[in-house]
């Protein structure tokens, strides 16, 4: 196991380095001087120079890399020469919205997924699982934008139900838990289908199985041969499922958090590349590459600790 | 298929998607792209049948030749992806292991970015545009291709019937463009009407964003971005931007598991 671990998160690390040196080689492989783009057109030679110097740019590629990478392991992700604040406090300061968004979207969509796959398992092609069949398959084509679209005119435009912008006030918690119900009502709404056709189907799997046949043998109740045997494996798949949705969970955010103007790191990447702030785009794009590549590399260790046989895999 | 009739009901989507887009300029009863301030923000009528926009276009016409650039970027992107993926993914699971290495390494580090942040960077580095969309679609998708090919390719390799061919002194092409591909084409097929649904709502994503086509050229995706910022007047826009976005979809989904249970008896059961 320690050698899967130390395997799975060398491999993370390796991800994150080319990831981030693909990113700045992108960066600095676009025509035009960053400097020049960030100052605008009235910017004097000398004030470009000096923005140069200060980012960095006038050293070779290579130095600017192992640069950002030295900075990096000491928590450095660089200054916003626009705002004169760091990075990391920008970055860092957008991530809890996103976080808490997705957590929120992600744990209501396991409340009413799960049991409606567990559900729809039991009582194969009954009509009721037949029509969740149905709606869990549009709900995972829908995608976050449209969802998050509609529920601001028919929630916030049409029937005030909700606020249609903004986080809420700091420190009010029905405001804020007011502000985060359609954003995570959007992201949340595909994982609703999709972990329910997910449990669903493991579900039949595992009722199929040996283990679950001895247990009927005994003659051991319904309820307890689902809920204590059954449910325990057919969630398994969730498990990596959710960790390797993190991109999709972060996409989806970075929609959600534009249509609803809420603060998050979605949208202080889309603002900054809007006005070309290079280096809080690439503060921010790695700090999400980071929580990807962290939760990928989390699920799969989970997993292997569940299920021996995927260690014997890497 | 015919058994089956949420298959058929894809494949009913697909086609009429298809051909809408095909025949649009015979179809569109407006030039997408022709202004008429009089008739700006109509709600549905006989002579518009989706209403209008803010600028007094014709959403129905809109709508349909937006049908034309995301069948465009649904087809040429998915095409090439799956040829380069296929290509990597043969060569990862039949070459040296360090080689296969190597190659998975680079789908990972692709994966590895959230898609949308990748084509986000991307098109803000190089500017939108159409094309910007299509190679950042082909990149982020070789991999989801590349990885079935290499898994296909890796199970093949060690059957009777590939060892047999080695020994009668194949060439590697031989063994793998005769031999494995076929084999590999079956589950390529389904991946690729199941990932379709994917590319599209991303290109309508992008759109949507500024990210992809230029205005005035009608997209699902730019579409919406007018809804989204006519919603307090106007519901029409969004609502004519995501039907057709949602039935593609849509069909391609059931398409693409109707597909999945013909060729995988063993998940038919299952499911």
């Amino acid at each position: 196991m320690l050698i899967y671990l130390l395997k799975r998160v060398g491999l993370g690390i390796v991800i994150v380095v080319l990831a981030v040196s693909l990113l700045f080689i992108m960066i600095h492989m676009v025509p035009g001087d960053p400097a020049r783009i960030l100052l605008g057109p009235r910017a004097t030679p000398e004030m470009i120079a000096h923005l140069s110097f200060k980012m960095g740019l006038d050293q070779p590629l290579f130095v600017q890399i192992l640069k950002f990478f030295g900075n990096l392991l000491r928590g450095d992700l660089g200054m916003d020469v626009i705002t004169n604040r760091t990075v990391a406090d920008i970055v860092f300061g957008q991530l809890p919205y996103t976080l808490w968004l997705i957590f929120t979207a992600i744990t209501g969509a396991i409340i009413i997924g799960i049991p409606l796959g567990c559900y729809s398992a039991l009582h194969r092609n009954s009509i009721i699982d037949r029509v969740t069949g149905i709606i869990s398959v549009a709900c995972i084509t829908a995608p976050a934008f449209v969802v998050a679209l509609y529920s601001l005119l028919i929630f916030a435009v049409w029937l005030h139900w909700f606020p249609a912008v903004g986080a809420g006030e700091k420190g009010q918690f029905w405001d804020q838990v007011s502000h985060i119900v359609m954003p995570a009502f959007a992201i949340g709404l595909s994982w609703v289908g999709y972990l329910s056709r997910l449990v669903r189907s493991s579900m039949l799997e595992v009722l199929g199985d040996n283990h679950i046949r001895t247990a009927r043998a005994y003659g051991l109740t319904e309820s307890t041969i689902v809920y204590r045997y059954a449910l325990k494996l057919a969630v398994l798949p969730t498990v990596t499922v959710i960790g390797v949705g993190m991109g999709f969970l972060l996409s989806a955010a970075l929609f959600t958090e534009i249509v609803f103007s809420r603060p998050g790191i979605g949208k202080l990447i889309f603002d900054s590349i809007s006005t070309r702030n290079y280096p809080v785009v690439m503060g921010s794009v790695l700090v999400s590459t980071i929580l990807f590549v962290i939760s990928t590399t989390l699920s799969d260790l989970i997993n292997a600790w569940l299920d021996p046989r995927i260690r014997a895999a890497l | 298929m015919a058994a089956d009739p949420l298959g058929l009901m894809g494949l009913c989507l697909v086609t009429f998607m298809v051909l809408s887009a095909i025949l649009a300029s015979l179809i569109a009863p407006y030039n997408p792209i022709a202004l008429n301030i009089m008739d700006r923000l109509q709600g549905p009528s006989w002579s518009h049948l989706l209403g209008t926009d803010q600028l007094g276009r014709d959403l129905f016409s809109r709508v349909l030749y937006g049908g034309q650039v995301a069948l465009k970027v649904a087809l040429v992107s998915t095409g090439v992806s799956i040829t380069i993926g296929t290509v990597l993914g043969m060569i990862a699971g039949f070459g040296p292991r360090w080689f296969d290495g190597i190659i998975m390494l680079f789908f990972d580090t692709i994966r590895s970015f959230p898609t949308v942040m990748f084509a986000l960077a991307t098109v803000a580095l190089v500017g939108p545009s159409l094309s910007t969309v299509i190679i950042v679609i082909i990149v982020t998708q070789i991999p989801t291709y590349g990885r079935v090919v290499r898994t296909q390719t890796l199970t093949i390799k060690s059957s009777e019937f590939i060892k047999a061919e080695i020994v009668m002194g194949a060439s590697t092409f031989r063994i793998l463009f005769v031999h494995i591909l076929p084999n590999v084409v079956g589950p390529l097929l389904i991946l690729a009407s199941m990932d379709i649904p994917t590319v599209i709502a991303l290109e309508a994503g992008l759109s949507f964003l500024g990210m992809g086509v230029k205005p005035p050229t009608p997209s699902w995706g730019s579409i919406l971005n007018d809804g989204y910022t006519l919603i307090r007047n106007t519901p029409w826009p969004i609502i004519a931007g995501s039907i057709p976005l949602v039935l593609v979809t849509l069909g391609f989904t059931f398409l693409g598991e109707s597909l999945r249970d013909q060729l995988d008896p063993k998940l038919r059961k299952s499911l």
